[in-house]
């Protein structure tokens, strides 16, 4: 017997509902919490955290992601109106940096940049903060550029048309009329891509890290080896959170506007 | 100087293998009022592009006041500053109020100060009848509103020659007079004016002269009264019993 696809829809849920219960149920019962807490949440290996883990890891985080994102921003930028240059020699550099850095890990680069170079070159990084954050930044721009490229595409072409027609330069057309639009277009997108740098800023203690410069993911994995307990990321983890979920939150909050605005 | 303010010469244009514009001679003199009427596709609008350079021609010359703006010598930004334009779309600059939009250009291109920008801006609102929308953004203005606020950020310019490319297209036609009327001032005031339009009795009205153009030339010129009223051409004819039989 046929039955329709609302009533097929409707058992494939029951059906998920009655698995996922019967999986919670059997957690609840044979999961041994007692020691899951000893091994993952001991309130006194919490506490032992801070003040550490915000005043030196967390703040180095926001270092590495401030100078990654300010940089891949304006390399970004930069990348965006070459690659919508009239220029055939800007248009190509721009497509094969972009391509380069998006097709390599980001590992590759840090390690590239962050060790290959100044042996190459015998040569060193003046800073620490620089050292990672700069491979960050060349990353970084690679992605923000067509991001930036679309928002750009995106303002009307009468827009351009009309500044032009004004006596302004392409340049100035560019920088008082179209970027600003665009920038508005894609500050959700944008956002989404600070979230995943604060994250990879985790990839940079791949370098080795100094007392100092230490970030969060690394703070979190040095306490997991002093303490013989993973108590340590977990808050590391937690605090990650809390410096991407209210950006999440602003991305979701500036589309609902832009969609109540009907545009 | 001569009165002449636009010269047109030998203009082609295309686009791939579309020959939008075929060999267009067209000379403006100053205080004149030309309005270029056409079906559809006729290449018109391209004309009107091509005087400021929006459009890039294939061949042929575009003589602004005595200067070659074809030449790849000539400073374009400078002459577009003496050629208003006037889009059909409007393209008001939507991250800005009315009266920023008429100042952005005098400021950044014309280099005037704040407050010579600002006064000429509001005496321009005053004078499209918007004095009390200064402070309002495109988007909250009518199209009609919005079209006015672009023609006074085009004056503000104070150009030589003005250029209309299907201002009242796209608008409601409620909306339309106000544009018309504003854009007949302009004309009774001697503002030399290049009209792209679908409105016949604009054309009728305030032209000093009717270009007709169909297929990318100019099949028939004259005051409005011989082409409008007494149309020699076939196509001419054709053309506007389709229109004003609507």
């Amino acid at each position: 017997m046929a039955i329709s696809k609302r009533k097929r829809a409707q058992y494939t849920r029951y059906g998920v509902y009655v698995v996922t219960s019967v999986v919670l149920i059997a957690m609840v019962f044979f999961v041994d919490w007692n020691k899951l807490q000893d091994a993952m949440f001991r309130w006194e290996l919490v506490k032992d955290q801070f003040p550490g883990i915000l005043t030196t890891a967390a703040r180095n985080t926001l270092i590495f992601t401030i100078l990654g994102f300010a940089g891949g921003l304006i390399l970004g930028l930069l990348l965006a109106l070459m690659r919508l240059s009239k220029a055939r020699a800007y248009r190509y550099f721009a497509a094969t940096y972009i391509e380069v850095f998006r097709g390599i890990p980001l590992v590759v680069t840090l390690l590239i940049l962050g060790f290959g170079i100044p042996i190459a070159f015998k040569w060193s990084w003046p800073n620490p903060y620089l050292r990672g954050a700069v491979p960050l930044a060349l990353v970084a721009g690679a992605y923000m550029a067509e991001t930036i490229r679309a928002g750009i595409e995106a303002v009307p072409k009468g827009q351009m048309e009309a500044a032009r027609s004004l006596g302004m330069s392409y340049s100035r057309a560019m920088a008082t009329i179209v970027i600003p639009q665009a920038l508005r277009i894609i500050v959700p997108p944008l956002t989404n891509e600070l979230v995943l740098l604060i994250k990879d800023t985790s990839l940079i203690s791949i370098l080795g890290v100094t007392e100092g410069t230490i970030d969060l993911a690394r703070y979190g994995r040095n306490g997991v080896f002093d303490t013989a307990n993973s108590t340590p990321l977990i808050v590391a983890g937690l605090v990650y959170m809390i410096m991407t979920i209210p950006l999440t939150q602003l991305v979701a909050y500036m589309e609902r506007r832009a969609k109540a605005a009907g545009k | 100087m001569s009165d002449i303010v636009v010269s047109i010469r030998q203009l082609n244009k295309s686009f791939g293998d579309n020959h939008v514009l075929r060999g267009i001679n067209l000379e403006v003199q100053r205080g004149e009022v030309v309005c270029i009427i056409g079906p559809s596709g006729s290449g018109k609008s391209t004309l009107l592009r091509c005087v400021n350079l929006l459009e890039t021609p294939t061949s042929g010359q575009v003589i602004f006041l005595g200067d070659d703006l074809t030449d790849h010598d000539c400073d374009i930004d400078s002459a577009r500053t003496k050629i208003g334009m006037v889009f059909q779309s409007f393209n008001l600059f939507p991250h800005m109020t009315a009266l920023e939009n008429i100042c952005v250009a005098q400021r950044k291109v014309l280099k005037r100060s704040a407050e010579e920008s600002e006064a000429k801006a509001r005496a321009l609102l005053a004078r499209v009848g918007l004095g009390e929308k200064a402070d309002s953004y495109p988007g909250q203005l009518s199209g009609g509103q919005q079209q006015r606020v672009a023609i006074a950020r085009a004056l503000a310019m104070d150009p030589t020659v003005m250029l209309f490319d299907e201002a009242t297209s796209a608008l409601d036609p409620e909306l339309v007079g106000d544009v018309l009327r504003v854009m007949k001032s302009l004309a009774e005031e001697g503002m030399t004016m290049l009209v792209v339009t679908h409105e016949m009795g604009f054309a009728s009205n305030a032209a000093t002269r009717v270009v007709f153009m169909d297929g990318g030339v100019i099949v028939e010129e004259g005051p409005p009264s011989q082409v409008i009223s007494a149309p020699q051409e076939e196509r001419t004819r054709a053309f506007l019993s389709s229109v004003l039989n609507h």
